[in-house]
């Protein structure tokens, strides 16, 4: 017990002479003077803290953390089928090799003149996302998909001055709890309602009819997602979009990038916000670490004033054929405004929406289209694969990369199922038995192009093997 | 005066590097993916087959079409027109504690990277067994908060996170509709009013007097009333100033019925030393990516670790990693919970280095961290006051982590403000300084935190840079208003930032409007 070294390889000025010189300098005799300048006897912690023995030698704190973690399972250890919100899919070298590098993962705040690298590569990010979704206007990332949709409908509650916003039943129930507390639930004062449209229990796209019901003139804006929680693919954009329109509402999509090489951009179906969560590009999923949303929309000055967000904006300098970046409206951020400003900001995921920038760039137009195509064809495949089996059901098509598999004929529940992969070293679909109770014993399987056709024969055959 | 401190002849890279999307050919690839099986395409068909007619893309996104050489040169040059933390004296950048992140914690947090949130609880053992430790034992210690929650991404969100709390603690009470009303002051950061302005409060700030810097305790006497839901305050404040009152605050409001939260954004040089508890809060929140060391990511990913007092544990977001036996549990067995934040568990890769880097100091350790940063702020702070121009404001007292200067003197007597100097330093290879959150109560202010990374020699740097800008701004103020001259870039036209006829956040909104001007 304490043993205390004089120095450590973190603090420079632990060397006791170095400290003597500064402490001589300043005119005090130790750092406890200091404190007693500042901190009142009442409110200082007269102990030591009870602490664990440190391990200040790096290959003993590797060998400690190391030790620990290696008990562990990933998903490159065993074969995976888990999304719902955070996906496993192909993560380029060149992505990590960027993030890696020293001046991307340790800057944070400086301006252009230090910084300008970094506000091109957020700059591109937005570029590219914009090609995505087909819209003129994106910021910074935001910290998920779920923060991205709770600013958004915020947004348009602001722009419509109306409190009440729809969203779709079949949302994941974690992204519903973060939009809710983005909504404030309570009474406050100034609560925005949320309240869920029903969805068609045949195709699991939107209920037109519930729809109808529900908009109002207080609605602010339609919510919805393409593709859904349940993966499938929302093929009535236009309509529900118009609908939202007729009733001076603002249509909000939510959309998952990795399908934008293939599937429409919601401004083809007449989205006003777009938002969505970027860790399927170039992302790991970090355990749930790797999530990072974004926002678009048109360049209007309606909606640009209303974003929340850093929006990087290019310009020019004094010098000919130079770029220059700033920020866009900036007295609109907490940062300036404190409790007036368009909600809040802060640190989000900056690092990640560098990472997306690398991947699309590495993928182009072509690579998008590619992977879109490899996931869907692989999606159908495991879907028809399980299928076949017996009690087994895959109750929905029209779907993406994740389908419900119903086993509530094969008698076991999803826990007893999943159970039985992991002893064959498979992470079965996510149980959402809970989440959905009218989908039964259902599980939300995921596929992307990270599965190749043998690993989805061995699912299947598996899945027979452990329901036998 | 101690030996002469050589500044250093530097130049920032310039690239003069194009935007991504005017590079590259038609054509070009960055990255192949495997060849869709024959077994597959034959048995679900081709693609477009799969999808709904309605729903597919007519024309392709116009992303860039590079070779992966290209795209990695673009990147790398970007990077390296970055000024990293780990490249200069970064100490300029006050609130943000800009310290060190070890290198063998990247090893470490990479080994989560392909991990799945909702694995199986038994496969994910050792992830949730760092997660437990480093909220039960260090930063309950730390902190003398009993229960911890890692979800909040960043400071902001945990802000907000208590916000949420808050409300959710007064609802159950009933008196959610009565306490709408939020305390702070304008030297705690602005999350501290916007997140609960978010939430749905009213904010009342007090201001300081201009004597101490700090809110008269009369003040927050008068604030509080049967409206209020509680306090939201950074200390010490962002001027470095510790209240030494925070426990009559806190004392003060929950008389009052109000609960009290503490923003510890700025908590490096008072690890080991004041806590929490002690102050009376009953939330808290740590930025694992400034305090405990994991890299600040460009701006995040981050962490805002929420810890509450047992009253409160109710409330926190789920799931919560609680141990059951030798078993790490994911506990969401919680009714009163405020549900999600932010989806899954947040950003476990800064715990497990968070982890990592308090595993490296212990007791001892942090607290000599906590000391040394101090001592730094201190020591800057002898070489600060004999530069000609740069005054502190609010009396001689000691600071904390950091301190707000002014450069009012200086811009007064030079026309040299404080932005000015601020594109001086980097022509100097010194990161731009931190100035002020909004309004700027001091007048040209700049505020930096010489955490326990910068040596001794680092510091006499970054002052002598100081010194010479100020050199500057008396002798040659010109020199100064026209920095940078050693930049990646030269003056940028502001004249867009508020123009929505010239501003564009996309490469396409900039073609579209430079197409229109012409």
């Amino acid at each position: 017990m304490g043993s205390r070294r004089p120095v450590h390889p973190y603090i420079s000025n632990s060397v006791p002479a170095v400290k003597d010189e500064m402490l001589r300098e300043i005119g005090v005799a130790s750092a406890e003077e200091l404190y007693a300048q500042m901190i009142p006897e009442r409110l200082r912690l007269r102990r030591r803290m009870e602490l664990p023995e440190p391990l200040p030698a790096e290959l003993d704190l590797r060998r400690h953390v190391e030790g620990i973690l290696s008990k562990d399972r990933t998903c490159s250890d065993y074969l995976s089928f888990l999304g719902g919100g955070c996906w496993q899919h192909f993560v380029p070298e060149v992505c990590d090799e960027i993030i890696r590098r020293s001046e991307f993962l340790t800057a944070y705040a400086g301006g252009p003149y230090s910084d300008l690298g970094r506000f091109q590569a957020v700059f591109e990010f937005q570029s590219m996302i914009c090609e995505l979704v087909g819209m003129e206007v994106s910021g910074a990332p935001t910290y998920d998909w779920g923060s991205a949709a709770g600013n958004a409908v915020r947004m348009a509650s602001r722009i419509t001055g109306r409190r009440e916003i729809l969203v779709p039943r079949n949302i994941s129930q974690a992204r519903l709890s973060i939009i809710s507390n983005f909504c404030n639930p309570t009474t406050t004062g100034d609560r925005i309602f949320v309240k869920q449209v029903d969805y068609d229990p045949e195709k699991v796209i939107l209920d037109l009819g519930d729809l109808e019901a529900k908009i109002n003139d207080r609605t602010a804006c339609v919510y919805f997602e393409s593709p859904s929680y349940l993966g499938v693919i929302e093929t009535q954009g236009a309509e529900i979009s118009r609908i939202a329109h007729d009733h001076g509402a603002e249509s909000v999509v939510g959309v998952d990038p990795i399908s934008l090489g293939i599937l429409a951009p919601p401004s083809d179906y007449g989205a006003d916000i777009v938002c969505g969560e970027a860790q399927p590009l170039g992302i790991h999923m970090h355990a749930g670490g790797g999530l990072s949303g974004f926002i678009a929309s048109r360049d209007e000055e309606r909606y640009v004033g209303e974003y929340p967000l850093r929006l990087i904006t290019i310009t020019n300098t004094a010098k000919e054929g130079e770029y220059g970046f700033g920020q866009c409206r900036y007295e609109r951020t907490s940062y300036i405004a404190r409790e007036k400003a368009k909600d809040w900001v802060g640190t989000t995921t900056a690092l990640w929406a560098i990472a997306a920038a690398v991947y699309m760039s590495l993928m182009g137009p072509e690579g998008m289209r590619e992977v879109g195509e490899s996931i869907i064809q692989r999606s159908h495949y495991a879907a028809k694969r399980l299928s076949e089996i017996e009690g087994v059901k895959v109750p929905f098509d029209g779907f993406f990369k994740e389908f419900p598999v119903d086993f509530e004929a094969t008698g076991r529940t999803v826990a007893e199922v999943n159970h039985g992969l992991l002893e064959h070293k498979i992470f079965g679909g996510k149980d959402i038995s809970a989440e959905f109770p009218e989908l039964v014993q259902s599980s939300l399987y995921c596929v992307t192009e990270v599965h190749k056709q043998s690993d989805l024969d061995r699912l299947a055959s598996t899945l027979k093997e452990v329901l036998a | 005066m101690t030996e002469e401190v050589k500044l250093r002849r530097y130049h920032a890279p310039v690239w003069n590097e194009p935007i991504i999307l005017e590079l590259g050919q038609r054509g070009e690839r960055g990255v192949l993916l495997p060849e869709v099986e024959e077994g597959i395409s034959r048995s679900v068909g081709p693609a477009e087959r799969l999808l709904p007619p309605n729903v597919v893309r007519k024309s392709p996104p116009a992303l860039p079409e590079l070779s992966q050489a290209q795209v990695l040169r673009h990147y790398l040059r970007l990077s390296q027109q970055t000024l990293g933390m780990e490249l200069d004296v970064d100490l300029g950048v006050g609130t943000c504690t800009m310290k060190y992140s070890p290198k063998v914690n990247e090893r470490l947090a990479a080994m989560i990277a392909d991990v799945h949130p909702d694995q199986p609880e038994e496969t994910i053992q050792g992830l949730l067994e760092i997660v437990w430790r480093f909220g039960h034992v260090f930063l309950r210690e730390i902190s003398g908060m009993d229960e911890f929650s890692f979800q909040p991404p960043g400071g902001s969100a945990a802000a907000f996170n208590n916000a949420c709390m808050m409300r959710k603690y007064h609802e159950l009470k009933g008196e959610a509709a009565q306490r709408n009303e939020i305390i702070t002051t304008i030297f705690s950061h602005p999350c501290d009013a916007a997140c609960p302005a978010t939430a749905g409060y009213k904010v009342v700030t007090l201001y300081p007097d201009e004597e101490t810097g700090l809110p008269d305790v009369e003040a927050l006497k008068a604030a509080v009333s049967e409206h209020t839901a509680g306090l939201f305050i950074t200390n010490p404040e962002d001027t470095g100033i510790f209240n030494p009152e925070v426990d009559e605050w806190t004392g003060i409001v929950h008389e009052a019925g109000g609960l009290c939260a503490y923003d510890q954004a700025n908590a490096n040089a008072i690890l080991g030393i004041t806590r929490a508890r002690e102050a009376g809060f009953d939330m808290c929140f740590f930025n694992l990516h400034k305090t405990f060391s994991s890299p600040h990511g460009s701006s995040g990913p981050g962490c805002g670790a929420v810890g509450v007092t047992e009253e409160l544990s109710e409330f926190l977001p789920v799931p919560v990693v609680v141990k059951e036996g030798e078993r790490y549990h994911l506990d969401y067995d919680r009714p009163n919970s405020i549900g999600k934040v932010r989806d899954f568990h947040g950003n476990l890769p800064s715990v497990v280095r968070a982890y990592a880097w308090a595993m490296s100091m212990g007791a001892d350790g942090l607290r000599e961290a906590a000391e040394v940063s101090a001592i730094n702020n201190s020591y800057l702070e002898t070489k600060l006051k004999r530069i000609r121009g740069v005054t502190k404001p609010y009396g001689d007292g000691r600071r904390v982590d950091q301190i707000r200067y002014s450069l009012a003197k200086m811009k007064e007597e030079t026309g040299v403000g404080v932005d000015d100097v601020n594109r001086r330093v980097v022509d100097y290879g010194v990161q731009t300084y931190f100035t002020s959150h909004h309004p700027w109560i001091v007048p040209e202010p700049f505020t930096p935190e010489p955490c326990e990374t910068y040596s001794k020699a680092d510091i006499d740097y970054w002052a002598e840079v100081l010194r010479r800008v100020s050199d500057e701004a008396y002798s040659e103020p010109e020199k100064v208003k026209t920095a940078p001259h050693s930049s990646t870039i030269s003056r940028i036209n502001s004249a867009p930032f508020d123009d929505p006829g010239k501003w564009a956040m996309s490469w396409r909104a900039y073609k579209r409007k430079r197409r229109q001007r012409k």
